[in-house]
């Protein structure tokens, strides 16, 4: 019989498991939503995601059974091991969308750069807890290996090509970065270098698509056919809205195929337009307590690996949420992420369980005095 | 700070929704009803094509369509049942209902194509009591020749589900090249279609344009073909099944490319009917068939050419007499028989092509060996593709040694080359390249690429120009070249030669007969007479003129016509080139004659 470590689990925390289940819940509804069709019922692809409901809070019990501390040592190795699959993917991955972004394992896609962004957490938040701070904060120098860490998997996933995510892990960097205590100058400098490679980036590795959605977003009007038709039907989708919302299967925006990857990107409007300005209040003050929830977590870890490593997970869920509502009501350009626990996707969706089981398992271990597995 | 950061984020994204949701809402859910903005695809008008004298051979032009869009019509039945009344029986109720599979919301299905005037009229006087109906002006393919080239030219039809997988820039509905020209060029004559954001009523009838694309027109194409020449050829290939293929043997420019029998392209322009396709399909004379380019035919005598090449280059025969016929020879207890049943007596290698005597050839053949006899076919550019450009092409068949091993896993029999040597056996060659090897000849052993796209107008200035492009040297002296061009102007000018039906008055021709035997011809033996039509024999002339300063090499095959060579074939090529180097019987007289006939 296992004996379990009763100090241990009396410290499991329950509020982040109760939000997150219920934004989840939430994203089923819409995705079955998104997806229903009267003639045939619930879509498949529904029923797929509840099996990943599943597979995700199995992986969170598992990272809850581990010291954090344990994972920190295996850091490197999981990076490696996932850097690796993402060259697989590369060479032999499932063409989707015109991208290469699957590996198909039985009757399962998966999509590697999603774990990828939970395993860049893991290895910066080693590397800046272990970095040595100058008294005046980080210089440029010790800034070069983890930009190289996040470099190398953002080159591999920009070959896919997958812009959201590189984005996604860009921005995990700098919010890691600068909460370890990096200076602004640095930072100044990098965007200053960026801003200047911009043209070459545009000229040379931006498919002309992604050019377009781009151009699309300073000017919507430039292409009614295309991005900015997406752009203007997704306003009116959640704008339609008005406040109580038009009820749940009552959208006709989406009901309709007007949004496109109405489940995944576009899930946003397809809830804001059956559930209003009422139902999409709610839904951000659930992320908003989710990502306060983790910075407080951070707050109280006892060792700066496992405050940097809350912070990351946070700031992954946070500019997640702002990227992806910010994209669906035309304040961003469309980018093309998921919005966080609400979007289809079965990868997606098993990472941010883990990040959720590190956060607790953070908070659990947050005294001295206990230690070890369960 | 990181807290201040947050906190301002979710007040930014609470504030948007309160503007878009709450400030805008009404107007949002105004629009939202009925799908009110909607986009409107226009296809691009496909790119014009060209004859080498600029004479339109393919050209759009408008016909509307009737739209339906099953959401806006509310009784669809009822609508089906009235736009029926209005523009004659037989309206597609079905397509209205069961164009729903696979079609996004909203999205018009067509009921009707290219409708007349009236019916245009009609639709539009009635607006009214046709909610949901509209009608879309599309622009059609129409081949002002009708029949002219045909196979050449292809046709368009709807991209089947499998195109649509295929291509990404592919939407249901679009018209796509399916053979010919049409197919291979497709991408440069497609264009990129437009569209049009519109405000629609509750009707679905447009109120406004939000922002349009305008479409880019496809790219216009120049070829090659010369449309008298061609019209010269399908005028001589009538009532024939059969091939002709002309070309400018200086470059390869094709001038003429016929096949019989044909179709006309106009048919599938506004989607064929199941029962046309039907007839075309099933007709065992395969009409759709290019046998310019996909018939493989046994060349016959006139694959004496590329022998006799062989011949006088391995220096096997000399140019005295050096074999002597009396009507046939005996080779390994089987009588060879030469079409004389009399005899040519003794003769050397320019009488032995000028007279066509198979004696003389099964000497030379044999005394060759297969293997030589192939590799100078393949520097004739035989036995392979030839390169056209034009998608379906067969490569014909060059047996040697090997082959036979490889394909039966059986040794070559020395008899086996008396039928080679012939053009008979398993030698198979395509018209289009028996056309190459006669430019060949002409142009003094360089072979070039026949092509038949000469240029490609982009927007604005942007021209892609086609440039001659050399696929291969036969490699031969001089010598041989000239013996053999003199041989094969005597076939034609001679006394006693064997083409005299293709001589033309103030120029002088080379060229060559073939009478060759139909697969399967063994088991038909009671006589050309009993023989079925299938069985009988097909009739070759390839010739190029003026024979000091060739300007253009042809090869005319008829298919089972059962008629020698030299009195089917030689007067079909003869009129072909007789066209391109006299320009005779009044271009504008043709012109007219043909185009009334299209219509």
């Amino acid at each position: 019989m296992i004996r379990l470590n009763r100090q241990l689990v009396a410290q499991i925390e329950w509020f982040l498991p109760v939000v997150t289940c219920a934004l989840c819940a939430l994203g089923l509804a819409t995705v079955h939503s998104a997806t229903y069709d009267p003639a045939h019922g619930v879509d498949p692809l529904v029923t797929r995601q509840l099996i990943w409901l599943g597979i995700g809070l199995a992986g969170m019990v598992v990272v809850l059974t581990l010291d954090y501390r344990t994972l920190e040592r295996f850091a490197y190795f999981l990076y490696g091991l996932v850097v690796l699959t993402l060259i697989i993917v590369l060479a032999s991955g499932v063409v989707g969308g015109g991208a290469r972004r699957w590996l198909r394992i039985g009757p399962l896609t998966v999509q590697p750069s999603e774990p990828m962004k939970i395993v860049l957490i893991l290895v910066l938040a080693r590397y800046f807890s272990r970095a040595q701070l100058a008294p005046q904060g980080m210089r440029l120098r010790s800034l070069t290996i983890p930009l190289v860490l996040t470099a190398v998997p953002a080159a591999v996933i920009l070959m896919q090509p997958d812009l959201g995510t590189v984005g996604v892990l860009l921005v995990v960097f700098a919010t890691m970065a600068f909460v370890a205590g990096a200076r602004l100058t640095p930072f100044v400098t990098v965007f200053a270098l960026a801003l200047a490679s911009g043209p070459l980036l545009w000229a040379y590795l931006l498919k002309p698509y992604q050019q377009r959605r781009i151009m699309s977003y300073f000017n919507p009007e430039g292409d009614p056919l295309g991005a900015g038709y997406h752009i203007i039907q997704s306003r009116i989708a959640v704008g339609s809205g008005q406040f109580w919302g038009k009820g749940f299967l009552q959208g006709t925006q989406n009901q309709l195929n007007f949004l496109p990857e109405q489940h995944t990107d576009f899930i946003f409007s397809v809830f804001a337009e059956e559930w209003g300005f009422a139902g999409a209040i709610v839904l951000l003050i659930l992320y908003f307590a989710l990502v306060i929830r983790g910075f407080v977590i951070a707050n109280r870890a006892r060792d700066t690996f496992g405050a940097l490593l809350c912070l990351g997970v946070a700031g992954m869920i946070f500019w997640g949420v702002v990227v992806n509502v910010g994209m669906t009501t035309g304040l961003l350009p469309v980018v093309g992420i998921p919005l966080p626990l609400f979007s289809y996707g079965g990868s997606s969706l098993v990472s941010l369980f883990v990040g959720i089981g590190l956060l607790m398992n953070v908070q659990m271990r947050r005294f001295t005095f206990v230690r070890g597995s369960i | 700070m990181g807290i201040g950061v947050v906190v301002l984020s979710f007040l930014l994204m609470a504030v948007r929704l309160w503007d878009l949701q709450i400030n805008q809402g009404e107007a949002m859910r105004g629009l939202s009803e009925h799908n009110r903005i909607r986009l409107r695809r226009v296809p691009a008008q496909r790119g014009v094509i060209y004859d080498r004298n600029g004479v339109v051979l393919v050209e759009n032009r408008p016909s509307f369509d009737v739209l339906l869009v099953p959401e806006d019509a509310g009784d669809v039945g009822q609508v089906a049942a009235l736009l029926g009344r209005y523009l004659g029986d037989g309206i597609a109720l079905d397509s209205a209902a069961h164009g729903q599979r696979g079609r996004a919301p909203y999205q018009g299905v067509v009921v009707r194509r290219d409708i007349s005037w009236s019916g245009v009229a009609a639709i539009e006087s009635r607006q009214l009591e046709l909610p949901g109906v509209s009608l879309a002006v599309t622009p059609r393919r129409l081949y002002p020749f009708g029949t002219l080239a045909a196979h050449l030219l292809g046709y368009v039809g709807e991209a089947t589900p499998k195109d649509l997988e295929q291509r990404a820039e592919l939407r249901m509905g679009d018209l796509i090249g399916k053979a010919g020209i049409e197919q291979v060029r497709d991408h440069e004559l497609r264009g990129i279609p437009g569209g049009e954001q519109i405000e629609v009523d509750a009707a679905g009838r447009g109120i406004r344009v939000l922002a349009e694309e305008p479409d880019i027109p496809g790219y216009s194409l120049v070829l090659t073909i010369d449309r008298d020449v061609q019209a010269a050829a399908e005028e001589s290939l009538e009532g024939h099944n059969g091939a002709i293929v002309a070309l400018d043997p200086n470059t390869g420019e094709v001038l003429a490319l016929a096949s019989r029998p044909t179709f006309d392209p106009n048919v599938f322009a506004s989607g064929i009917t199941a029962a046309a396709w039907r007839d075309l399909t099933k007709d065992p004379l395969r009409p759709l068939t290019n046998r310019a380019t996909q018939g493989q035919y046994p060349p016959g005598s006139t694959f004496k050419i590329v022998v006799g090449t062989a011949a006088l280059e391995e220096r096997v025969v000399g140019l005295g007499k050096s074999v002597c016929c009396g009507g046939g020879l005996f080779f390994g207890g089987h009588f060879f028989r030469c079409w004389r049943k009399q005899g040519h007596g003794c003769l050397g290698f320019h009488r032995g092509l000028v007279e066509s005597c198979d004696v003389f050839f099964y000497e030379t053949g044999s005394r060759l060996g297969v293997d030589r006899i192939a590799d100078y076919s393949r520097r004739y550019g035989l036995g392979g593709l030839t390169g056209l450009g034009l998608g379906s092409e067969e490569p014909g068949l060059i047996p040697d040694s090997n082959w036979k091993k490889r394909r039966f896993g059986e040794k070559w029999y020395p008899g086996e080359t008396l039928s080679v040597a012939i053009g008979q056996g398993y030698v198979l060659a395509t018209p289009l390249q028996m056309a190459s090897l006669m430019g060949t000849v002409a142009s003094s052993g360089i072979r070039y690429r026949p092509f038949v796209v000469k240029r490609i107008e982009g927007p604005g200035a942007s021209v892609t120009e086609f440039k001659p492009e050399v696929a291969g040297k036969l490699n031969v002296s001089k010598s041989t070249l000239s013996s053999l061009q003199a041989a094969l102007r005597d076939v034609v000018q001679g006394e006693h030669g064997t083409g005299q039906r293709a001589r033309i008055d103030g120029v002088e021709v080379a060229g060559k007969t073939g009478t060759a035997q139909a697969a399967g011809a063994g088991v038909a033996q009671g006589g050309e007479q009993g023989a079925a039509r299938r069985f009988r024999d097909h009739a070759w002339f390839v010739a190029y003129a003026p024979a000091d300063m060739p300007t253009i090499a042809v090869a005319a095959l008829v298919e089972n016509a059962g008629q020698h060579g030299g009195t089917v074939a030689a007067p079909m090529a003869r009129a072909v080139m007789e066209r391109y180097l006299l320009g005779r019987s009044g271009q504008d007289d043709t012109a007219q004659q043909t185009a009334s006939r299209a219509d």
